[in-house]
């Protein structure tokens, strides 16, 4: 569907873990074992290297610059979007906004297009399995606005459940906002059907794509959705640029959502007329140098090919969850059918945050806590869990690692 | 495994498998309810208190980790039977004991069994999870409506 060029070929893991610096590294005398992707990835040595080489060689302000230097400098920016366009198979670079992160995008809409559209007695449907990034703006906006958030609930495996989804879909919702892959379940959600049937009762949507993007390819225009949203910071590119994809047709009726220089046309002390899509909406000198290391990460996942990173992946998560099910006390968090490689479990004998400690002096870093989204912990009955996410340049040998690292915890706790 | 030994004292595992003055106080003159934000843990603690300003029964719910629940489960059993000034010297000890400089030995001495809470130094992280039944302790103590937020 993307219109990435895919290789066939399997991913070699191991040439992938060299591409990685800090993946030869050692905590506490072990080797560094990395189970934290879905909360920030490492990045590779080509993006490393184009950051050092960008601001080395290539660094002015663009957009303004008549020098060689800017336009280069521009020229490299510009190119960045159009590989985001690329990635995400959107059929327009003026449909790609550059933003910090996932969060940003989601309160670029909220505040542009949801003030404008929202008002009250108006519904915003979301799910119980949302990050706090996809809940809290449209919890803001609806206090605002005097309108209502609906939740669709979720099942004792972790999938959304559809006959209360389409149940909730009525001539009183504006939104739906639902993330396409859970961070702290893994699921993957049925993001075209969930489309399909909101746009069926004309009602635009937005994916909150943070968790999706480093494990499958995404089509936006297969997909359909409005809005999709990603950070760079968990897809191996720098942390603070991310890209809010919007239906051109969509950002041209939203107003700014911050204002300044860069986003204007033009400017008297009476009146200020703004700029086309997307610089209306990137008020000020953006992370150039972010943007550009995350055109880099892109064409670096693409050289691998996103089928094969799923694959790999996969493979792996399916390894981990049978290592896992060996193990007397573990209950995993999230047992959907479609899922992408995160294994959030909790131990009868033992708290997430113990469980972390004791795997961070086995070199093993996961997350422990409530993974900002809390509603879900609830649902789960659970105040927290431990979350092992997996990526592309993980190993079997690491989920042994892992899982006789908890080995260690059982011994103590048990 | 040793360095996890120092962090996890075979009495820090004994109260956390077996917490003392458990379950909520019913003859309890104040209350306060602690939360840890980054880790989801709450708890409240339950306090009797008479004129002479002495904790005369203790309890506390919730849930934590070990080194939480440890650490309630023990600071119960210490503060029971004392009168809040010798508390709160106590707690600006036990503050001490798990934030001083990591690598620097401490002996704990005169905080009795609480001294095993003395590895926590060594992980930074940690330390809120030792000190948040403290800060709940002390803010029923002064009478406490407010959430103790470790965040705050």
């Amino acid at each position: 569907m993307s219109a990435a060029p895919q290789h066939a070929a399997p991913l070699d893991v191991q040439a992938v873990r060299k591409d990685f610096p800090i993946l030869s590294d050692s905590f506490h005398g072990k080797p560094l074992v990395y189970f934290d992707t879905a909360a920030s990835s490492q990045k590779p040595q080509v993006v490393i290297d184009a950051l050092v080489d960008f601001y080395s060689h290539g660094y002015a302000n663009i957009h303004r610059g008549l020098y060689a230097l800017s336009v280069g400098a521009t020229r490299s920016f510009e190119e960045a979007r159009d590989k985001v366009r690329g990635f995400l198979n959107a059929a327009d670079e003026r449909e790609i906004v550059f933003v910090r992160n996932a969060t940003e995008a989601i309160n670029l809409v909220a505040m542009s297009w949801g003030r404008q559209e929202v008002g009250a007695g108006d519904e915003i449907v979301i799910s119980a399995m949302e990050h706090h990034a996809n809940i809290v703006p449209w919890q803001q906006l609806c206090a605002e606005k005097g309108a209502v958030l609906r939740v669709t609930p979720v099942d004792d495996r972790g999938e959304l459940e559809l006959d209360a989804y389409e149940s909730l879909l009525s001539d009183r919702t504006k939104l739906v906002a639902i993330t396409h892959v859970s961070n702290a379940l893994g699921t993957i959600n049925p993001a075209k059907q969930l489309v399909e049937s909101a746009h069926a009762k004309g009602i635009p949507v937005l994916l909150d794509g943070a968790q999706a993007v480093p494990h499958m390819s995404v089509d936006v225009r297969d997909l359909d959705c409005d809005f999709y949203v990603f950070s760079g910071h968990k897809l191996f590119a720098p942390s603070g640029i991310g890209a809010l994809y919007g239906k051109l047709g969509v950002l041209e009726t939203m107003p700014p959502f911050m204002t300044g220089g860069e986003m204007i046309e033009s400017v008297t002390f009476e009146k200020t007329t703004f700029k086309a899509p997307p610089g209306r909406f990137e008020a000020g000198t953006p992370d150039i140098a972010g943007a550009i290391g995350l055109g880099v990460a892109i064409d670096y996942l693409q050289e691998l090919g996103m089928d094969a990173i799923a694959a790999w992946e996969h493979e792996l998560l399916a390894y981990a969850t049978a290592r896992f099910e060996e193990i007397p006390g573990l209950r995993i968090i999230g047992t959907a059918r479609e899922k992408a490689g995160v294994l959030s479990f909790v131990l009868d004998c033992a708290h997430p945050h113990d469980v972390a400690t004791i795997l961070d002096q086995e070199g093993v870093a996961v997350r422990a806590g409530h993974h900002c989204a809390q509603p879900i912990m609830d649902r789960f009955d659970v105040p927290a869990t431990t979350r092992a996410s997996l990526s592309l340049y993980n190993t079997r040998e690491e989920v042994d690692v892992l899982v006789a690292a908890i080995g260690k915890v059982t011994e103590l706790f048990g | 495994m040793d360095d996890l030994r120092e962090l996890y004292q075979a009495t820090i595992l004994d109260h956390n498998r077996d917490p003392r003055n458990f379950g909520a106080l019913e003859t309890a003159n104040r209350s306060a309810r602690g939360d840890n934000p980054v880790c989801g843990d709450k708890l409240v603690v339950y306090l009797e208190i008479d004129d002479d300003d002495r904790v005369t029964d203790v309890r506390f719910d919730g849930k934590g980790c070990a080194i939480s629940t440890a650490s309630a489960s023990l600071m119960t059993e210490f503060v029971k039977g004392r009168k809040r000034q010798e508390i709160d010297e106590t707690f600006e000890q036990f503050h001490e004991l798990v934030t001083g400089n990591p690598g620097e030995k401490v002996d704990g001495e005169g905080l009795g069994k609480l001294a095993v809470f003395s590895g926590v130094r060594e992980y930074p992280v940690r330390v809120k999870c030792a000190t948040l039944c403290w800060h709940t302790l002390r803010s029923a103590m002064s009478g406490g409506d407010e959430v103790v937020r470790t965040e705050s």
